[in-house]
Protein backbone atom coordinates (compact mmCIF):
# COMPACT_ATOMS: atom_id res chain seq x y z
CA UNK A 1 0.00 0.00 0.00
CA UNK A 2 1.27 3.78 -0.81
CA UNK A 3 2.59 5.23 2.14
CA UNK A 4 1.50 8.90 3.17
CA UNK A 5 3.26 11.49 5.36
CA UNK A 6 0.86 14.12 6.80
CA UNK A 7 2.57 16.93 8.58
CA UNK A 8 0.46 18.92 11.10
CA UNK A 9 0.75 22.54 11.56
CA UNK A 10 2.63 22.55 14.51
CA UNK A 11 5.41 19.69 12.73
CA UNK A 12 4.18 16.91 14.38
CA UNK A 13 4.92 13.73 11.66
CA UNK A 14 2.26 10.75 10.81
CA UNK A 15 3.40 8.50 8.01
CA UNK A 16 0.41 5.74 7.12
CA UNK A 17 -0.41 3.71 4.96
CA UNK A 18 -3.63 4.68 2.93
CA UNK A 19 -5.47 1.63 0.45
CA UNK A 20 -5.30 2.13 -3.92
CA UNK A 21 -8.40 4.15 -4.18
CA UNK A 22 -9.32 6.10 -1.18
CA UNK A 23 -8.39 10.19 -0.90
CA UNK A 24 -5.49 11.20 0.46
CA UNK A 25 -8.97 12.66 3.00
CA UNK A 26 -10.12 9.52 3.81
CA UNK A 27 -6.34 8.18 4.65
CA UNK A 28 -6.04 11.05 7.21
CA UNK A 29 -10.35 10.45 8.36
CA UNK A 30 -9.31 6.79 8.89
CA UNK A 31 -6.16 7.21 10.75
CA UNK A 32 -7.26 9.62 12.97
CA UNK A 33 -5.03 12.07 11.83
CA UNK A 34 -6.11 15.92 13.40
CA UNK A 35 -6.10 18.89 11.22
CA UNK A 36 -8.09 17.85 8.42
CA UNK A 37 -11.91 18.50 9.36
CA UNK A 38 -13.82 16.77 5.84
CA UNK A 39 -17.23 18.11 7.10
CA UNK A 40 -18.63 16.57 3.65
CA UNK A 41 -17.10 13.89 3.24
CA UNK A 42 -15.44 14.05 0.36
CA UNK A 43 -18.27 15.59 -2.22
CA UNK A 44 -15.52 18.60 -2.78
CA UNK A 45 -18.45 21.37 -0.72
CA UNK A 46 -16.46 22.36 2.61
CA UNK A 47 -13.14 23.16 1.70
CA UNK A 48 -12.34 21.55 5.15
CA UNK A 49 -9.76 19.51 3.80
CA UNK A 50 -7.16 22.05 2.49
CA UNK A 51 -3.53 20.89 2.21
CA UNK A 52 -0.31 21.77 1.00
CA UNK A 53 1.48 19.53 -1.16
CA UNK A 54 5.47 18.79 -0.69
CA UNK A 55 6.61 21.00 -3.65
CA UNK A 56 8.12 17.55 -4.78
CA UNK A 57 4.90 16.26 -5.72
CA UNK A 58 3.33 18.93 -6.86
CA UNK A 59 3.91 18.37 -10.63
CA UNK A 60 2.83 14.33 -10.32
CA UNK A 61 -0.43 14.53 -8.95
CA UNK A 62 -3.22 15.24 -11.34
CA UNK A 63 -4.64 18.90 -11.88
CA UNK A 64 -7.26 20.09 -9.52
CA UNK A 65 -10.70 20.68 -11.74
CA UNK A 66 -12.36 24.64 -11.61
CA UNK A 67 -14.64 23.65 -8.62
CA UNK A 68 -11.67 22.84 -6.84
CA UNK A 69 -9.68 25.82 -7.89
CA UNK A 70 -12.23 27.86 -7.10
CA UNK A 71 -12.92 26.54 -3.60
CA UNK A 72 -9.03 26.59 -2.75
CA UNK A 73 -9.00 30.31 -4.17
CA UNK A 74 -11.05 31.41 -1.18
CA UNK A 75 -10.11 28.93 1.60
CA UNK A 76 -8.46 30.02 4.73
CA UNK A 77 -4.32 30.69 3.47
CA UNK A 78 -4.38 29.35 0.47
CA UNK A 79 -1.15 28.82 -1.52
CA UNK A 80 -1.26 28.61 -5.53
CA UNK A 81 0.17 25.32 -6.96
CA UNK A 82 0.72 23.55 -3.56
CA UNK A 83 -3.11 23.98 -1.90
CA UNK A 84 -5.10 21.26 -2.45
CA UNK A 85 -8.19 19.58 -1.44
CA UNK A 86 -7.13 15.92 0.22
CA UNK A 87 -10.73 14.66 -1.17
CA UNK A 88 -9.99 14.69 -4.70
CA UNK A 89 -6.69 13.38 -4.24
CA UNK A 90 -7.33 9.53 -5.62
CA UNK A 91 -3.92 7.61 -3.88
CA UNK A 92 -2.72 4.85 -6.13
CA UNK A 93 0.95 3.54 -6.22
CA UNK A 94 2.30 6.11 -8.33
CA UNK A 95 1.65 8.98 -4.89
CA UNK A 96 3.76 6.35 -2.64
CA UNK A 97 5.61 8.19 -0.06
CA UNK A 98 3.42 11.67 -1.17
CA UNK A 99 3.95 14.53 1.67
CA UNK A 100 1.17 16.72 2.59
CA UNK A 101 1.12 19.47 5.33
CA UNK A 102 -2.31 20.64 7.52
CA UNK A 103 -2.50 24.77 7.52
CA UNK A 104 -2.92 26.24 10.61
CA UNK A 105 -7.05 26.04 10.41
CA UNK A 106 -9.35 24.84 8.07
CA UNK A 107 -11.38 28.44 8.32
CA UNK B 1 -15.74 7.28 35.48
CA UNK B 2 -18.68 7.98 33.93
CA UNK B 3 -20.22 5.73 31.72
CA UNK B 4 -21.57 7.19 28.53
CA UNK B 5 -24.19 5.33 26.51
CA UNK B 6 -25.46 7.01 23.47
CA UNK B 7 -28.45 5.53 21.46
CA UNK B 8 -28.77 6.59 17.73
CA UNK B 9 -25.16 5.27 15.71
CA UNK B 10 -25.66 8.13 12.51
CA UNK B 11 -23.47 10.94 12.20
CA UNK B 12 -24.41 12.39 15.11
CA UNK B 13 -24.11 9.86 17.36
CA UNK B 14 -20.50 8.78 15.49
CA UNK B 15 -19.41 12.25 15.97
CA UNK B 16 -20.11 12.15 19.53
CA UNK B 17 -18.43 9.02 20.26
CA UNK B 18 -15.29 9.88 18.42
CA UNK B 19 -15.60 13.87 20.25
CA UNK B 20 -15.71 12.22 23.65
CA UNK B 21 -12.68 9.86 23.09
CA UNK B 22 -10.82 13.04 21.56
CA UNK B 23 -11.19 15.07 24.58
CA UNK B 24 -10.07 12.81 27.04
CA UNK B 25 -13.08 10.87 28.28
CA UNK B 26 -11.99 7.19 29.77
CA UNK B 27 -14.74 5.84 30.70
CA UNK B 28 -17.03 3.15 28.67
CA UNK B 29 -18.87 4.59 25.59
CA UNK B 30 -21.43 2.59 23.94
CA UNK B 31 -22.95 3.13 20.51
CA UNK B 32 -26.76 1.56 20.34
CA UNK B 33 -27.98 2.03 16.47
CA UNK B 34 -31.17 0.28 14.83
CA UNK B 35 -29.25 -0.15 11.54
CA UNK B 36 -26.88 -3.03 10.43
CA UNK B 37 -24.29 -1.35 9.23
CA UNK B 38 -20.87 0.41 10.17
CA UNK B 39 -21.99 4.64 11.04
CA UNK B 40 -22.14 6.08 7.54
CA UNK B 41 -22.68 8.68 5.65
CA UNK B 42 -25.88 9.48 4.09
CA UNK B 43 -25.45 12.47 1.48
CA UNK B 44 -23.85 10.05 -1.15
CA UNK B 45 -27.27 7.76 -0.92
CA UNK B 46 -28.74 10.00 -3.02
CA UNK B 47 -26.13 11.24 -5.47
CA UNK B 48 -22.52 8.81 -6.10
CA UNK B 49 -23.80 5.94 -4.22
CA UNK B 50 -27.33 5.37 -5.85
CA UNK B 51 -25.54 6.31 -9.57
CA UNK B 52 -23.03 3.43 -8.89
CA UNK B 53 -20.24 5.36 -8.32
CA UNK B 54 -19.25 4.93 -4.82
CA UNK B 55 -18.71 1.81 -2.60
CA UNK B 56 -20.17 1.11 0.36
CA UNK B 57 -16.97 0.79 2.29
CA UNK B 58 -16.56 4.39 1.13
CA UNK B 59 -19.61 5.81 2.99
CA UNK B 60 -18.49 3.80 5.97
CA UNK B 61 -17.55 6.99 8.33
CA UNK B 62 -14.78 5.02 9.85
CA UNK B 63 -13.49 1.79 9.40
CA UNK B 64 -14.72 -0.64 11.81
CA UNK B 65 -11.22 -1.24 13.56
CA UNK B 66 -11.17 2.72 14.67
CA UNK B 67 -13.98 2.27 17.16
CA UNK B 68 -12.14 -1.10 18.74
CA UNK B 69 -9.15 0.66 19.20
CA UNK B 70 -10.67 3.49 20.88
CA UNK B 71 -12.97 0.90 22.84
CA UNK B 72 -16.10 2.63 21.25
CA UNK B 73 -18.27 -0.14 21.71
CA UNK B 74 -20.66 -0.13 18.70
CA UNK B 75 -23.83 -2.10 19.22
CA UNK B 76 -25.46 -2.36 15.31
CA UNK B 77 -28.71 -4.08 14.83
CA UNK B 78 -30.34 -3.03 17.98
CA UNK B 79 -32.89 -0.66 19.34
CA UNK B 80 -33.61 0.98 22.57
CA UNK B 81 -36.85 0.44 23.52
CA UNK B 82 -37.30 2.77 26.77
CA UNK B 83 -35.17 4.93 28.65
CA UNK B 84 -35.67 4.36 32.51
CA UNK B 85 -34.72 7.83 34.19
CA UNK B 86 -35.18 7.37 37.43
CA UNK B 87 -33.04 4.26 37.29
CA UNK B 88 -30.41 5.46 34.71
CA UNK B 89 -30.73 2.36 32.38
CA UNK B 90 -31.91 1.82 28.73
CA UNK B 91 -34.10 -1.17 28.24
CA UNK B 92 -32.73 -2.61 23.83
CA UNK B 93 -35.49 -4.30 21.79
CA UNK B 94 -33.18 -7.51 22.38
CA UNK B 95 -34.81 -8.14 25.94
CA UNK B 96 -31.85 -6.48 28.18
CA UNK B 97 -31.27 -3.24 29.75
CA UNK B 98 -28.15 -1.45 30.19
CA UNK B 99 -27.00 1.37 32.61
CA UNK B 100 -25.49 4.81 32.05
CA UNK B 101 -24.20 7.60 33.43
CA UNK B 102 -24.95 10.76 30.85
CA UNK B 103 -27.10 9.12 28.03
CA UNK B 104 -26.90 11.16 24.65
CA UNK B 105 -29.50 11.06 21.74
CA UNK B 106 -29.13 10.73 18.37
CA UNK B 107 -31.98 9.16 16.86
CA UNK B 108 -31.96 11.41 13.09
CA UNK B 109 -35.34 11.52 11.96
CA UNK B 110 -37.90 9.29 9.81
CA UNK B 111 -39.26 10.23 6.87
CA UNK B 112 -42.64 10.69 6.09
CA UNK B 113 -44.49 8.08 3.60
CA UNK B 114 -47.68 8.55 2.20
CA UNK B 115 -50.57 6.82 3.90
CA UNK B 116 -50.95 2.89 3.56
CA UNK B 117 -54.41 3.46 2.79
CA UNK B 118 -53.50 5.30 0.18
CA UNK B 119 -50.98 2.74 -1.62
CA UNK B 120 -47.79 3.87 0.55
CA UNK B 121 -46.61 0.74 1.32
CA UNK B 122 -47.25 -1.15 -1.87
CA UNK B 123 -43.89 -2.95 -3.28
CA UNK B 124 -42.34 -0.76 -5.46
CA UNK B 125 -42.77 2.16 -2.90
CA UNK B 126 -39.69 4.03 -1.53
CA UNK B 127 -38.29 6.37 0.68
CA UNK B 128 -34.45 7.94 0.75
CA UNK B 129 -33.33 7.27 4.20
CA UNK B 130 -31.03 4.38 5.12
CA UNK B 131 -28.72 2.12 3.22
CA UNK B 132 -30.97 -0.40 3.02
CA UNK B 133 -33.99 1.56 1.26
CA UNK B 134 -31.35 2.17 -1.27
CA UNK B 135 -30.05 -0.85 -1.72
CA UNK B 136 -33.49 -1.83 -2.20
CA UNK B 137 -34.26 0.62 -4.97
CA UNK B 138 -30.96 0.57 -6.82
CA UNK B 139 -32.08 -2.79 -8.63
CA UNK B 140 -35.66 -0.48 -10.13
CA UNK B 141 -32.48 1.90 -11.89
CA UNK B 142 -32.62 0.42 -15.20
CA UNK B 143 -32.79 2.72 -18.32
CA UNK B 144 -35.84 3.58 -19.58
CA UNK B 145 -38.35 2.47 -16.83
CA UNK B 146 -40.66 5.22 -15.49
CA UNK B 147 -40.34 6.41 -11.98
CA UNK B 148 -42.42 8.82 -10.53
CA UNK B 149 -41.06 11.19 -7.32
CA UNK B 150 -43.16 12.35 -5.18
CA UNK B 151 -41.43 15.42 -3.51
CA UNK B 152 -39.19 18.42 -4.97
CA UNK B 153 -36.81 19.34 -2.08
CA UNK B 154 -33.44 18.00 -2.41
CA UNK B 155 -33.48 14.63 -1.42
CA UNK B 156 -36.47 14.02 -4.34
CA UNK B 157 -34.45 16.53 -7.29
CA UNK B 158 -31.17 14.48 -6.35
CA UNK B 159 -32.95 11.36 -6.71
CA UNK B 160 -34.54 12.88 -10.16
CA UNK B 161 -31.12 13.82 -11.30
CA UNK B 162 -29.90 10.14 -10.75
CA UNK B 163 -32.82 8.30 -12.46
CA UNK B 164 -32.65 11.03 -15.21
CA UNK B 165 -28.52 10.66 -15.79
CA UNK B 166 -29.00 6.69 -15.90
CA UNK B 167 -31.33 6.52 -18.54
CA UNK B 168 -35.17 6.62 -17.23
CA UNK B 169 -38.41 8.27 -17.73
CA UNK B 170 -38.87 10.88 -14.70
CA UNK B 171 -42.41 12.98 -13.83
CA UNK B 172 -41.75 14.62 -10.06
CA UNK B 173 -44.51 15.75 -8.60
CA UNK B 174 -44.34 18.47 -5.77
CA UNK B 175 -47.79 19.42 -4.40
CA UNK B 176 -46.15 23.16 -3.47
CA UNK B 177 -46.32 25.91 -6.36
CA UNK B 178 -42.76 25.13 -6.98
CA UNK B 179 -40.27 22.78 -6.30
CA UNK B 180 -37.80 23.79 -3.09
CA UNK B 181 -40.70 26.01 -2.00
CA UNK B 182 -39.57 25.49 1.42
CA UNK B 183 -36.16 26.02 1.42
CA UNK B 184 -35.57 28.75 -1.11
CA UNK B 185 -36.37 31.79 -3.06
CA UNK B 186 -37.76 31.35 -6.46
CA UNK B 187 -34.95 32.27 -8.42
CA UNK B 188 -33.09 29.01 -6.98
CA UNK B 189 -36.47 26.97 -7.82
CA UNK B 190 -36.29 28.50 -11.29
CA UNK B 191 -32.72 27.54 -11.62
CA UNK B 192 -33.26 24.26 -10.52
CA UNK B 193 -36.37 23.85 -12.76
CA UNK B 194 -34.46 24.70 -15.82
CA UNK B 195 -31.60 22.36 -15.19
CA UNK B 196 -33.85 18.64 -14.67
CA UNK B 197 -36.26 20.12 -17.63
CA UNK B 198 -33.27 19.87 -19.64
CA UNK B 199 -32.73 16.99 -18.50
CA UNK B 200 -36.02 15.37 -19.59
CA UNK B 201 -37.81 15.60 -16.08
CA UNK B 202 -41.52 16.39 -16.70
CA UNK B 203 -41.99 18.74 -13.09
CA UNK B 204 -45.58 19.06 -12.17
CA UNK B 205 -45.67 22.17 -9.64
CA UNK B 206 -48.96 22.50 -7.49
CA UNK B 207 -49.23 18.53 -8.09
CA UNK B 208 -49.94 16.35 -5.43
CA UNK B 209 -50.18 12.27 -4.88
CA UNK B 210 -53.80 11.23 -4.53
CA UNK B 211 -53.47 7.29 -4.41
CA UNK B 212 -51.32 5.00 -5.60
CA UNK B 213 -52.51 2.05 -6.91
CA UNK B 214 -51.34 -1.67 -8.36
CA UNK B 215 -52.11 -5.48 -8.30
CA UNK B 216 -49.28 -6.55 -5.34
CA UNK B 217 -47.58 -3.60 -6.98
CA UNK B 218 -47.46 -0.01 -7.33
CA UNK B 219 -48.68 0.67 -10.88
CA UNK B 220 -50.64 3.91 -11.19
CA UNK B 221 -50.54 7.35 -9.57
CA UNK B 222 -53.93 9.25 -9.14
CA UNK B 223 -52.64 12.95 -9.10
CA UNK B 224 -54.35 15.71 -7.13
CA UNK B 225 -55.00 17.16 -10.71
CA UNK B 226 -57.51 14.40 -11.78
CA UNK B 227 -54.94 12.86 -14.30
CA UNK B 228 -53.45 9.27 -14.04
CA UNK B 229 -50.10 8.23 -14.61
CA UNK B 230 -48.45 5.00 -15.50
CA UNK B 231 -45.63 3.98 -13.57
CA UNK B 232 -43.21 1.46 -12.78
CA UNK B 233 -42.24 2.56 -9.47
CA UNK B 234 -42.27 5.53 -7.00
CA UNK B 235 -39.76 7.05 -4.58
CA UNK B 236 -41.13 9.31 -1.96
CA UNK B 237 -38.99 12.12 -0.71
CA UNK B 238 -41.64 14.23 0.92
CA UNK B 239 -39.47 15.13 4.10
CA UNK B 240 -38.51 13.92 7.91
CA UNK B 241 -40.12 14.11 11.12
CA UNK B 242 -37.55 14.25 13.87
CA UNK B 243 -37.18 10.64 15.98
CA UNK B 244 -38.58 12.07 19.24
CA UNK B 245 -40.52 9.37 20.14
CA UNK B 246 -38.35 7.80 23.01
CA UNK B 247 -37.62 11.44 23.82
CA UNK B 248 -41.54 12.05 24.38
CA UNK B 249 -42.31 8.60 26.25
CA UNK B 250 -39.23 9.84 28.99
CA UNK B 251 -40.56 12.69 29.79
CA UNK B 252 -38.35 15.40 27.90
CA UNK B 253 -39.24 18.28 26.54
CA UNK B 254 -40.12 18.36 23.01
CA UNK B 255 -40.21 21.55 20.56
CA UNK B 256 -39.91 20.54 16.72
CA UNK B 257 -37.63 18.41 18.02
CA UNK B 258 -35.86 17.19 21.21
CA UNK B 259 -35.89 20.51 22.79
CA UNK B 260 -31.92 21.18 23.89
CA UNK B 261 -29.98 24.44 25.19
CA UNK B 262 -26.98 25.41 23.92
CA UNK B 263 -24.75 22.82 25.63
CA UNK B 264 -27.06 20.35 24.15
CA UNK B 265 -28.87 19.75 27.04
CA UNK B 266 -32.30 18.48 27.21
CA UNK B 267 -34.58 18.81 30.06
CA UNK B 268 -32.84 16.13 31.90
CA UNK B 269 -29.17 17.31 32.91
CA UNK B 270 -28.04 13.66 32.03
CA UNK B 271 -29.07 13.57 29.42
CA UNK B 272 -28.01 15.06 25.98
CA UNK B 273 -29.08 15.20 22.45
CA UNK B 274 -27.77 16.73 18.84
CA UNK B 275 -28.17 16.53 14.97
CA UNK B 276 -31.68 15.87 13.21
CA UNK B 277 -33.44 14.92 16.03
CA UNK B 278 -33.18 17.86 18.25
CA UNK B 279 -34.03 21.83 17.80
CA UNK B 280 -31.59 24.24 19.77
CA UNK B 281 -31.79 28.14 20.06
CA UNK B 282 -29.91 29.95 16.85
CA UNK B 283 -29.86 33.93 16.49
CA UNK B 284 -32.96 34.49 19.15
CA UNK B 285 -35.07 31.78 17.34
CA UNK B 286 -35.46 28.15 18.33
CA UNK B 287 -34.18 25.67 15.02
CA UNK B 288 -34.18 22.23 13.76
CA UNK B 289 -31.46 21.12 10.90
CA UNK B 290 -31.46 18.27 8.94
CA UNK B 291 -27.39 18.44 7.54
CA UNK B 292 -24.31 16.76 8.18
CA UNK B 293 -22.16 19.63 9.19
CA UNK B 294 -25.00 20.40 12.07
CA UNK B 295 -24.84 16.87 13.40
CA UNK B 296 -21.20 16.91 13.23
CA UNK B 297 -20.56 20.25 15.32
CA UNK B 298 -23.50 19.87 17.22
CA UNK B 299 -22.51 16.90 18.31
CA UNK B 300 -18.97 17.70 18.85
CA UNK B 301 -20.55 20.33 21.13
CA UNK B 302 -22.62 18.18 23.23
CA UNK B 303 -19.84 16.02 24.02
CA UNK B 304 -17.76 18.84 25.11
CA UNK B 305 -20.53 19.53 27.46
CA UNK B 306 -20.76 16.29 28.79
CA UNK B 307 -16.95 16.41 30.12
CA UNK B 308 -17.73 19.91 31.51
CA UNK B 309 -16.99 22.46 29.42
CA UNK B 310 -19.80 25.29 29.44
CA UNK B 311 -18.89 26.73 25.99
CA UNK B 312 -22.42 27.50 23.70
CA UNK B 313 -22.73 25.68 20.51
CA UNK B 314 -22.84 28.33 17.57
CA UNK B 315 -24.12 27.04 14.43
CA UNK B 316 -22.60 27.53 11.26
CA UNK B 317 -25.04 26.51 8.92
CA UNK B 318 -24.65 25.22 6.11
CA UNK B 319 -25.34 22.79 3.44
CA UNK B 320 -24.77 21.40 -0.31
CA UNK B 321 -26.73 19.30 -2.75
CA UNK B 322 -25.61 18.09 -6.34
CA UNK B 323 -27.59 17.48 -9.17
CA UNK B 324 -26.00 16.64 -12.19
CA UNK B 325 -23.09 18.41 -12.99
CA UNK B 326 -23.81 20.99 -10.83
CA UNK B 327 -22.99 21.68 -7.02
CA UNK B 328 -25.42 23.74 -5.02
CA UNK B 329 -23.50 25.06 -1.65
CA UNK B 330 -26.12 27.46 0.56
CA UNK B 331 -24.48 29.16 3.59
CA UNK B 332 -26.23 30.71 6.61
CA UNK B 333 -30.44 30.40 7.03
CA UNK B 334 -32.65 32.22 4.91
CA UNK B 335 -35.78 32.50 7.55
CA UNK B 336 -37.36 35.47 7.70
CA UNK B 337 -35.57 36.99 4.35
CA UNK B 338 -37.35 39.94 2.57
CA UNK B 339 -35.60 40.62 -0.71
CA UNK B 340 -32.78 38.32 -2.69
CA UNK B 341 -30.66 39.70 -5.16
CA UNK B 342 -29.48 37.39 -8.01
CA UNK B 343 -25.62 37.57 -8.93
CA UNK B 344 -24.23 35.62 -12.47
CA UNK B 345 -20.83 33.94 -11.38
CA UNK B 346 -17.82 34.04 -13.63
CA UNK B 347 -18.04 30.91 -15.20
CA UNK B 348 -20.90 29.59 -17.39
CA UNK B 349 -23.93 27.90 -15.65
CA UNK B 350 -22.84 29.79 -12.25
CA UNK B 351 -25.24 31.76 -10.09
CA UNK B 352 -25.84 32.60 -6.55
CA UNK B 353 -29.23 34.08 -4.65
CA UNK B 354 -28.61 36.61 -1.90
CA UNK B 355 -30.97 36.57 0.89
CA UNK B 356 -31.42 39.80 3.06
CA UNK B 357 -33.55 41.12 5.76
CA UNK B 358 -33.45 44.60 5.39
CA UNK B 359 -29.47 45.26 5.07
CA UNK B 360 -28.88 42.11 6.81
CA UNK B 361 -27.01 39.38 4.87
CA UNK B 362 -28.77 36.19 5.77
CA UNK B 363 -28.12 33.37 3.38
CA UNK B 364 -26.75 32.56 -0.13
CA UNK B 365 -27.36 30.08 -2.49
CA UNK B 366 -24.31 29.25 -4.63
CA UNK B 367 -24.98 26.98 -8.01
CA UNK B 368 -22.04 26.10 -9.10
CA UNK B 369 -20.12 29.27 -7.99
CA UNK B 370 -18.08 28.17 -4.92
CA UNK B 371 -16.43 31.76 -4.91
CA UNK B 372 -19.79 33.21 -3.85
CA UNK B 373 -20.52 30.18 -1.21
CA UNK B 374 -16.87 30.44 0.38
CA UNK B 375 -17.06 34.43 0.69
CA UNK B 376 -20.98 34.91 2.02
CA UNK B 377 -20.11 31.86 4.49
CA UNK B 378 -17.16 33.87 5.66
CA UNK B 379 -19.53 37.32 5.55
CA UNK B 380 -22.28 35.82 7.25
CA UNK B 381 -20.35 34.29 9.74
CA UNK B 382 -18.56 37.39 10.52
CA UNK B 383 -21.54 39.38 10.50
CA UNK B 384 -20.67 41.45 7.41
CA UNK B 385 -23.29 42.50 5.07
CA UNK B 386 -22.51 44.41 1.99
CA UNK B 387 -24.74 46.37 0.06
CA UNK B 388 -27.51 44.28 -1.78
CA UNK B 389 -26.95 46.65 -4.78
CA UNK B 390 -22.88 46.23 -4.83
CA UNK B 391 -23.25 42.27 -4.43
CA UNK B 392 -25.66 42.22 -7.18
CA UNK B 393 -23.24 44.24 -9.66
CA UNK B 394 -21.25 41.50 -11.34
CA UNK B 395 -18.49 43.69 -11.62
CA UNK B 396 -17.54 44.03 -8.41
CA UNK B 397 -15.05 41.44 -7.66
CA UNK B 398 -16.28 39.25 -4.22
CA UNK B 399 -12.51 39.62 -3.33
CA UNK B 400 -12.24 42.99 -3.40
CA UNK B 401 -15.33 43.68 -1.48
CA UNK B 402 -14.70 42.44 2.18
CA UNK B 403 -11.47 44.56 1.45
CA UNK B 404 -11.08 47.74 4.12
CA UNK B 405 -12.21 50.63 1.72
CA UNK B 406 -13.96 49.52 -0.87
CA UNK B 407 -18.31 49.71 -0.55
CA UNK B 408 -19.11 46.18 0.74
CA UNK B 409 -16.47 46.82 3.47
CA UNK B 410 -19.40 47.39 6.34
CA UNK B 411 -17.52 46.85 9.72
CA UNK B 412 -18.89 43.77 11.24
CA UNK B 413 -21.26 44.17 13.76
CA UNK B 414 -21.83 41.78 16.59
CA UNK B 415 -25.16 39.64 16.76
CA UNK B 416 -27.65 38.67 18.94
CA UNK B 417 -28.92 35.88 19.74
C1 LIG C 1 -30.53 10.69 1.02
C2 LIG C 1 -30.03 11.77 1.92
C3 LIG C 1 -29.19 12.77 1.39
C4 LIG C 1 -28.70 13.78 2.20
N1 LIG C 1 -27.87 14.71 1.66
C5 LIG C 1 -27.31 15.65 2.46
C6 LIG C 1 -26.36 16.60 1.95
O1 LIG C 1 -26.04 16.62 0.77
N2 LIG C 1 -25.81 17.47 2.81
C7 LIG C 1 -26.13 17.50 4.14
O2 LIG C 1 -25.59 18.31 4.88
N3 LIG C 1 -27.03 16.63 4.65
C8 LIG C 1 -27.63 15.72 3.85
N4 LIG C 1 -28.55 14.84 4.37
C9 LIG C 1 -28.95 14.96 5.78
C10 LIG C 1 -27.98 14.27 6.71
O3 LIG C 1 -27.68 12.99 6.25
C11 LIG C 1 -28.56 14.23 8.10
O4 LIG C 1 -28.76 15.56 8.53
C12 LIG C 1 -27.62 13.52 9.08
O5 LIG C 1 -27.48 12.18 8.75
C13 LIG C 1 -28.14 13.67 10.50
O6 LIG C 1 -27.40 12.88 11.38
P1 LIG C 1 -28.06 12.27 12.70
O7 LIG C 1 -27.00 11.49 13.36
O8 LIG C 1 -28.75 13.34 13.42
O9 LIG C 1 -29.20 11.29 12.18
P2 LIG C 1 -29.05 9.94 11.35
O10 LIG C 1 -27.88 9.99 10.47
O11 LIG C 1 -30.38 9.70 10.76
O12 LIG C 1 -28.78 8.83 12.45
C14 LIG C 1 -29.73 8.44 13.41
C15 LIG C 1 -29.57 6.96 13.69
O13 LIG C 1 -30.24 6.63 14.89
C16 LIG C 1 -30.83 5.38 14.76
N5 LIG C 1 -31.90 5.26 15.76
C17 LIG C 1 -33.05 5.99 15.84
N6 LIG C 1 -33.78 5.57 16.91
C18 LIG C 1 -33.09 4.58 17.51
C19 LIG C 1 -33.33 3.77 18.66
N7 LIG C 1 -34.42 3.90 19.39
N8 LIG C 1 -32.41 2.83 18.98
C20 LIG C 1 -31.28 2.69 18.24
N9 LIG C 1 -31.01 3.44 17.16
C21 LIG C 1 -31.90 4.38 16.80
C22 LIG C 1 -31.32 5.38 13.33
O14 LIG C 1 -31.53 4.08 12.87
C23 LIG C 1 -30.18 6.08 12.62
O15 LIG C 1 -29.23 5.17 12.18
C24 LIG C 1 -29.07 13.82 3.56
C25 LIG C 1 -29.93 12.84 4.09
C26 LIG C 1 -30.40 11.83 3.29
C27 LIG C 1 -31.31 10.79 3.86
S1 LIG D 1 -13.94 16.86 2.39
FE1 LIG D 1 -15.22 18.55 1.95
S2 LIG D 1 -14.14 19.48 0.31
FE2 LIG D 1 -12.90 17.81 0.79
Amino acid sequence: MPRITYIEHDGTEHTVEVGNGLSVMEGARDNDIPGIEADCGGACACATCHVYVDPSWIGKIPAKDDAEADMLDFAAAPTSGASRLACQIRVGDHLDGLIVRMPETQG
Amino acid sequence: MSRVVIIGAGQAGASLAIKLRGLGHEGPITLIGSEEALPYQRPPLSKKYLLGEMEVERLHLRPRSFYEERRIELRPGVAVTSIDRAGKTVTLDDGTSLPYDQLALTTGAEPLRLPARLGGELPGTYTVRTLRDVDAMAPEFVEGRRVLIVGGGYIGLEAAAVAASRGLQVTLVEMAERILQRVAAPETSTYFRELHRGHGVDIREGVGVASLAGEGRVATAALSDGTTLATDFVVVGVGVRPATGLAEAAGLAIENGIRVDAHGRTTDPSIFAAGDCTSFPYRGQRVRLESVPNAIDQAEAAAASMLGSGKDYEARPWFWSDQYDVKLQIAGLNAGYDRTVVRPGARAGALSVWYYRGSELLAVDAMNDPRSYMTGKRWIEGGFSPPPAVVGDPQCDLKTLAAPGSPGAVPATPRGG
